[in-house]
């Protein structure tokens, strides 16, 4: 296996990471509204992930950081390509991580209500726009034989695409709904548990529209693999369904997860060894090898990062540990 | 053309924002962390109330840090992807590195902090702290790494049309690292240093919580003296190093048009950009000489021969970076280190004489001197990035053909307007917090009481 090989699979483990810890996050801040039925019920909802949220979208930082360093192009079409709707993944970041410090910094009730919806509005936005992002990625988008994006933003919003990004949201939203029915108590508990029956339930048809259009308007099934491993993961949502019914929300929590995993997996693997396919020609498709840096870059990036990931994984397993408690409004304090 | 000076306008913005809240982070972060450790070691409360206040602000500050820190990833890739092509073999890594080593711990370990005051043995709630100064101070080395090699590009050769790593050693050991490093670190710990000396005079000359106040000025008066002399220090040798490796930024600070032997500083210049010179000077001989080598005689090459040879190098092109601008970033930056210096040496001497509390003048300078270093930072990245044009990559690539050749002046545009909006609004909520808290003092910044009161009726929905 080369190191181009080792790389993608590398981001591809980066982007699994940060969908499946990042995930909840959305997840939660989008339920946020309709679980809180008051600013103590609220509090309890963000206190759920306050301690972790930062450290879990620093895996996106580090997924962005790594396309940068082993595949430039990638990263160079990729960013100035999918340019405004990248804005816009900004200003949804931007405005949810400020909220996260600032609500609880002041305790007029417009102000929190502020908070909230930028919680809200910027937890729904992400959770939309990478799934629009990864669809339009798998589906191909105009890309010329210099590596340049020739669409515009409205390119992107394509019906296919959109599916892909109600995917994701109802997918996280889910992981949210089932991690804070195991991270609350009581009757909180109980309302987390009830929404993600819901949700799961629009998730399979969803989730089954997206594989759909994907036979149609990918060849992501050409590759059985990627194929299989697409549908598996559909399967692990009806599994989830049944979990939920017979109220094991921690299994539920699990294959739910596997989802994740799973439906990231297969648009990684259908997508390899391309990194975005070009709908002009498929030979001005970027690959693991027109798109890459050096093999000297890789050897040193591989060292490092085959170094630092199990430290990253032990510290921050130790603080899902620390934090291992169900939250309660008796703990808020912060 | 708009293209180009808007994507340049938009990067100057978002990172001099940006940078407003690093070095606050840089310096406070190891303060916060030293009160900790005081109050481990001693148990004594003060130390407590003081970890605790300070560390709010600290917080306040640290989410503007990480939600624009998060922008200036993207915006190599969204504005400037023909450079990202160009250098990415080489500027990516550190990026990546700076994730891998720094931002987990960064924000994993305050995570820890913030919400694990009774979760955590004190002994490891402290060292949380310690490792969210390290770190973030360890990211401040690999961002430099990679602006470092912007400015003096180091273990590369061009090949495949882009320049390629070769040597990772020579990338980390770049010798700009070592002066722009501890330059940038320690102007950060003078940021802090001041920002807490600023509040903690305004609170002495409201007579509150005297105990802290005192205790938080005596070490930050330190923190701050020793901070601006090694400031100031490596400045100077930082400039010797420029004069050497970067002589057009230096002579364009200087306005020094041209060569001369031996060179006089000048203090004052009216300088007339297109017709390369001065109109009217007020120099000092032999002083300009002096800075670049350690002593009086020397020759400082001229902004007219060091363009007629970057002209015979490179082809036609003007690689005269704006003087006037640059001659009085510098200048501006030079007066307030050296205001910088001088502040904390008289808040020693009044603070060993035990006069400090009377002395309220003083006490009001402190209060006024709290965005001296802000000033400072700014300019000296002006002059940094700016003294580097016509190049993105010294001597390699010019900014122009670093642009994203795919994004039009009007997303540019979108996005700068999008940026500025967003950003003025964040900056009237931060500032509005940080002196609310301010104001506030130490007692309640355990907010207890703030997450009781007033929280009935916050609906999201009304």
């Amino acid at each position: 296996m080369d190191l181009n090989i080792l790389w993608f699979i590398l981001i591809t483990v980066l982007f699994v990471g940060f969908f499946f810890l990042e995930g909840f996050d959305f997840g939660v801040g989008i339920l946020l509204p309709f679980l809180g039925k008051n600013d103590l019920e609220r509090r309890v909802i963000i206190n759920t992930i306050g301690p972790v949220w930062d450290g879990n979208e620093v895996w996106m930082i580090t997924a962005g950081g790594a396309m940068f360093a082993a595949f430039p192009n990638w990263y160079a079409t990729l960013f100035s390509g999918f340019y405004l709707a990248l804005f816009l993944v900004l200003f949804a970041l931007i405005i949810r991580g400020v909220a996260f410090e600032f609500r609880s910094s002041d305790s007029s009730p417009r102000w929190r209500a502020t908070g909230d919806w930028m919680i809200f509005t910027g937890s729904f936005l992400s959770a939309i726009l990478w799934g629009v992002a990864m669809t339009n990625i798998v589906k191909g988008v105009p890309i010329d034989a210099h590596m340049q994006y020739v669409g515009t933003f409205f390119t992107l919003l394509n019906p296919y695409a959109i599916v892909g990004g109600l995917t994701t949201l109802l997918v996280f939203m889910l992981h949210g709904a089932l991690y804070l029915n195991l991270k609350t108590t009581g009757e909180m508990a109980d309302r987390a548990s009830k929404i993600a029956k819901k949700i799961a339930l629009v998730g399979i048809l969803v989730v089954l529209l997206f594989a759909g259009l994907t036979y149609f308007q990918t060849d992501l099934f050409t590759n059985l693999g990627a194929g299989i491993t697409l549908l598996a993961a559909g399967v692990a949502l009806v599994l989830t369904n049944v979990l939920i019914r017979s109220h094991k929300g921690g299994w539920a929590f699990v294959t739910n997860s596997v989802t994740i995993l799973l439906f990231t997996g297969a648009l990684f693997w259908g997508l390899f060894p391309r990194v975005i396919i070009s709908s002009l020609n498929p030979e001005w498709s970027l690959t693991i090898y027109n798109a890459s840096s050096s093999p000297y870059t890789l050897k040193i990036m591989t060292i490092i990062a085959l170094t630092m990931v199990p430290i990253i994984l032990l510290y921050q397993g130790w603080t899902y540990w620390v934090f291992r408690k169900r939250v309660t409004e008796r703990d808020l304090r912060y | 053309m708009t293209e180009l000076i808007l994507s340049r306008l938009q990067f100057a913005a978002v990172s001099s924002y940006h940078f407003l809240f690093v070095p606050l982070t840089l310096g406070l972060s190891v303060l916060v962390a030293m009160m900790e450790t005081w109050y481990v070691r001693t148990g004594n409360e003060a130390y407590k109330k003081m970890t605790k206040f300070w560390g709010k602000l600290f917080l306040i500050n640290f989410a503007m840090g990480v939600v624009t820190g998060l922008v200036q990833e993207f915006l190599f890739g969204m504005n400037w992807s023909e450079y990202s092509r160009f250098v990415g073999d080489i500027f990516g890594a550190p990026l990546a590195v700076e994730a891998l080593v720094a931002f987990f711990i960064e924000s994993t370990f305050l995570g820890l902090w913030v919400f694990g005051w009774d979760k955590l043995p004190q002994k490891v709630h402290a060292l949380s702290i310690w490792l969210v100064a390290i770190a973030s101070n360890v990211s401040a080395l690999w961002i430099l790494i990679a602006n470092s090699f912007m400015q003096e590009p180091v273990g590369y050769v061009l090949r495949n049309g882009r320049a390629e790593m070769t040597d990772f050693w020579a990338l980390i050991t770049n010798p700009h690292v070592y002066y722009q490093f501890p330059h940038a670190v320690l102007s950060g710990f003078v940021t802090a240093a001041f920002f807490v000396m600023g509040i903690s005079a305004y609170h002495m000359l409201k007579k509150n919580h005297l105990d802290v106040f005192r205790r938080s000025f005596h070490m930050a008066v330190i923190f701050g003296l020793i901070s601006a002399v090694g400031v100031a220090g490596v400045g100077h040798l930082q400039a010797m190093h420029l004069v050497q490796t970067q002589p057009m930024k230096m002579s364009a600070a200087e306005a020094h048009w041209e060569t001369e032997n031996p060179a006089g500083l000048l203090l004052y210049a009216s300088i007339d950009q297109q017709g390369h010179k001065n109109n009217a000077e007020l120099k000092i001989p032999g002083l300009l000489s002096f800075l670049s080598y350690n002593r009086f005689t020397g020759e400082v090459k001229g902004i007219n021969e060091l363009q007629a040879s970057a002209v015979e190098k490179f082809g036609p092109g003007n690689y005269i970076p704006p003087v006037t601008s640059l001659f009085w970033s510098f200048r501006i930056m030079l007066i307030a280190g050296l205001w910088l210096v001088l502040i904390p040496l008289l808040g020693l001497y009044f603070y060993k004489k035990r006069s400090l509390d009377k002395k309220s003048w003083f006490l009001k300078v402190l209060l006024w001197t709290i965005p001296v270093p802000y000033i400072a930072n700014t300019a000296g990245w002006f002059m940094a990035e700016v003294g580097r044009q016509p190049w993105i990559v010294y001597g390699l690539q010019k900014s122009e053909a670093g642009l994203s050749t795919s994004v039009s002046a009007t997303s540019i545009l979108i996005t700068l307007v999008g940026f500025t909006l967003i950003y003025g609004i964040l900056a009237v909520a931060d500032v509005y917090l940080l002196l609310k808290f301010i104001k506030r003092g130490p007692e309640d910044t355990n907010t207890e009481e703030t997450l009781k009161s007033g929280i009935k009726g916050a609906s999201l929905w009304t």
